[in-house]
């Protein structure tokens, strides 16, 4: 083989060991926040429970094929906690930064971009097992899903939503050096991007101006995929959605790799 | 003549207007253990930084055995550790999880990283507390995990940024020993900084002293001392304008070395002391000087850094209690 084949097989080489470390970092570090992962399914399920109810009492579903509200709002909440927890996954670099563990990874001899991606992966995996966790238990509760086959491809939607959203913390955090910063960060893309999402109501009776913000916010297109894998209902043709969420995944994660590689200490 | 392990040309930092660190140029020989001795904010800092290639150099550059810092910094990476100055270590994995994960980031295979692991621990001693959340530690364990875990990966050259910071005098002697093991049994180049004299004084081969950004003298700490001349007398006078007076005659007079004064003291290097004291004495009898006081020791680093910066190290960090209950400390020895 020539040197350049085994300059290349030493690359990927490096480059697979490279995300495979940072996700092993997540995944020790999740394995231990027992309290965390308990925690972060209470929020959802609260709104599930409450939000669910109140919806059912207060106003009649219009036109919603005899799905109770529960099975309505259940993709919303996952979608809901998959926004958190990968934002959340994010924007821990910043945490990184503070306690001083940056330095550690940023001296070590391997490109930015596959740590970055190792950093992404670790936490869309933690964002996946919540959500996976939150739907399985909506189900306990009486959330009719349409399939288990639907139930599988709904984890692939929850795949798309983290990565998308993970790489949008990672490119946000990687400059950022403050707890200010991350209070910013977390006001003002976490309320406008979920309130907007249509992980509430139907987009189909809104006023122009705000559908026209709900068709720009990315997670509109991650709940209506998840509607449509678990209980068969959608406002925007699934292709779309799918369409949507890989660019936005592809543009976040690149952007993520990116900005981080230019991160400074 | 071997490659250096260590080589700055010109190397030069700035932060804006400030410049951090001016135009130094140093050379570090294979297996040495050199100190970067300064005060707070000499520059210390940023040198590593520059030379670990966390920052790039305003001007000038660095080789790292023989690899330049600012064309293939990856290059320099595989061969240095580096422990910076506060804790990089994951504080809520255990401590052979941080030095695994620091293993697999250096691409040390299975076999190699287990039994890596396990030597760095045990040259530490802290094959005991391996499997404890690093949140645990005591601040003295953290600075010798760091420092295990900077050696994981057999580099080189080790960058230790005051590894005995604001630990207690018992652990700090524990990590000289430490850091005297590796260089000699790990064989590694080792490059630190530390603004505590005895630091620098007892663990150093040669020491560079470092002040506003720049090399003020570079030697054996052994060299350093004797260069001052053989003894160094302090005469404690009134008040300070009678220090500086006194400091201006001895120095017309010529007959003693180096002469500085700081508060109500002055400081003269001579050969010689203990028959030079009675002139100079006589001296400022004459001038009408009282003398409170006189001391006599062979020069210290303290002197040392006085002499070729015109300040007290320690007058700028520690706290007047702090002062004296070091140099209570100091004539206990
Ligand atoms: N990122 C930065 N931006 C602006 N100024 C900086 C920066 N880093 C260091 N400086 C300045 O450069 C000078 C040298 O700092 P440096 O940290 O290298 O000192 P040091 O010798 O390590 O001091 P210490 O003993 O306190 O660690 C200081 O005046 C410091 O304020
Ligand atoms: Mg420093």
């Amino acid at each position: 083989m020539s040197d350049h084949g085994q300059g290349f097989k030493q690359d990927i080489h490096t480059a697979f060991n490279t995300v495979y470390t940072l996700w092993l970092r997540e995944m020790l570090r999740f394995k231990r926040s027992k309290s965390r992962i308990i925690g972060s399914l209470a929020t959802p399920l609260f709104f599930l429970v409450i939000l669910g109810t109140a919806f059912n009492s207060s106003f009649q579903m219009r036109g919603g094929g005899g799905q109770t509200d529960f099975g309505f709002l259940a993709p919303g909440i996952i979608g809901m906690s998959i926004l958190f927890s990968s934002l959340t996954g994010g924007v821990s670099i910043i945490w990184d930064r503070e306690f001083g563990f940056l330095k550690e990874i940023l001296i070590a001899p391997v490109p930015r971009f596959f740590v970055a991606l190792g950093k992404a992966l670790g936490g869309v995996t933690t964002a996946m097992i919540q959500g996976t966790l939150l739907m399985l238990i909506a189900f306990l509760l009486g959330v009719e899903y349409q399939s288990y086959l639907g139930m599988a491809a709904s984890m692939g939607v929850m795949l798309l939503i983290g990565l998308g959203f993970i790489g949008l913390g990672i490119a946000l955090a990687s400059h950022t050096e403050s707890h200010e910063g991350f209070q910013m960060i977390m006001t003002f893309i976490t309320m406008p991007v979920l309130l907007l999402s249509g992980a509430f109501f139907r987009i189909g009776d809104l006023p122009q101006w705000m559908k026209t913000l709900v068709y720009l916010d990315p997670l509109t297109y991650g709940i209506m995929a998840l509607r449509y894998t678990l209980i068969g209902e959608t406002e925007i043709p699934i292709n779309i959605c799918l369409v949507a969420l890989v660019l936005f995944a592809l543009t976040t994660i690149g952007l993520g790799g990116y900005v981080f590689g230019k991160a400074k200490l | 003549m071997n490659t250096p392990a260590v080589e700055t040309f010109d190397i030069t930092r700035r932060f804006d207007d400030l410049v951090a660190v001016d135009s130094i140029s140093i050379k570090v020989e294979q297996g040495e253990l050199f100190g970067l001795l300064g005060p707070n904010g000499a520059g210390k800092t940023t040198l590593i930084n520059m030379l670990s290639t966390m920052i790039p150099p305003s001007n000038g550059t660095a080789r790292i055995w023989g690899v330049d810092v600012t064309n293939q910094p990856s290059r320099v990476r595989q061969n240095i550790g580096v422990v910076f100055q506060g804790t990089t270590l994951d504080d809520r994995l255990t401590g052979r999880e941080n030095l695994d994960l620091h293993g697999r980031l250096y691409g040390l295979p299975k076999q190699l990283r287990k039994q890596r692991i396990d030597e760095v621990l045990e040259l530490v001693e802290l094959d005991d507390k391996a499997g404890v959340l690093v949140k645990t530690y005591s601040g003295g364990m953290m600075r010798r995990l760091e420092i295990a875990r900077g050696l994981m990966h057999h580099p080189r050259v080790l960058f230790l940024d005051e590894p005995t910071l604001g630990l207690d005098p018992q652990t700090r002697n524990h990590i000289w020993d430490y850091i005297r093991r590796l260089n000699h049994e790990e064989n590694v180049t080792i490059m630190l900084t530390t603004h505590y004299m005895e630091e620098a004084d007892q663990l150093c081969e040669r020491i560079a002293i470092i002040d506003h950004g720049g090399i003020k003298a570079l030697d054996t700490p052994e060299n350093l001392k004797d260069a001052l001349g053989g003894d160094v007398i302090i005469f404690g006078t009134e008040n300070e304008t009678q220090a500086s007076l006194l400091c201006k005659l001895y120095d017309e007079n010529g007959s003693a070395g180096h002469v500085y004064y700081k508060d109500d003291s002055v400081s003269i290097m001579i050969q010689d002391g203990t028959h030079q004291i009675p002139h100079l004495l006589k001296i400022a009898i004459e001038a009408g000087i009282d003398i409170l006081s006189v001391d006599l020791h062979r020069p210290t680093l303290d002197d040392v850094f006085l002499s070729h910066t015109g300040r007290d190290i320690r007058a700028e960090e520690t706290s007047d209690v702090d002062r004296i209950t070091y140099k209570l400390q100091g004539r206990r020895r």
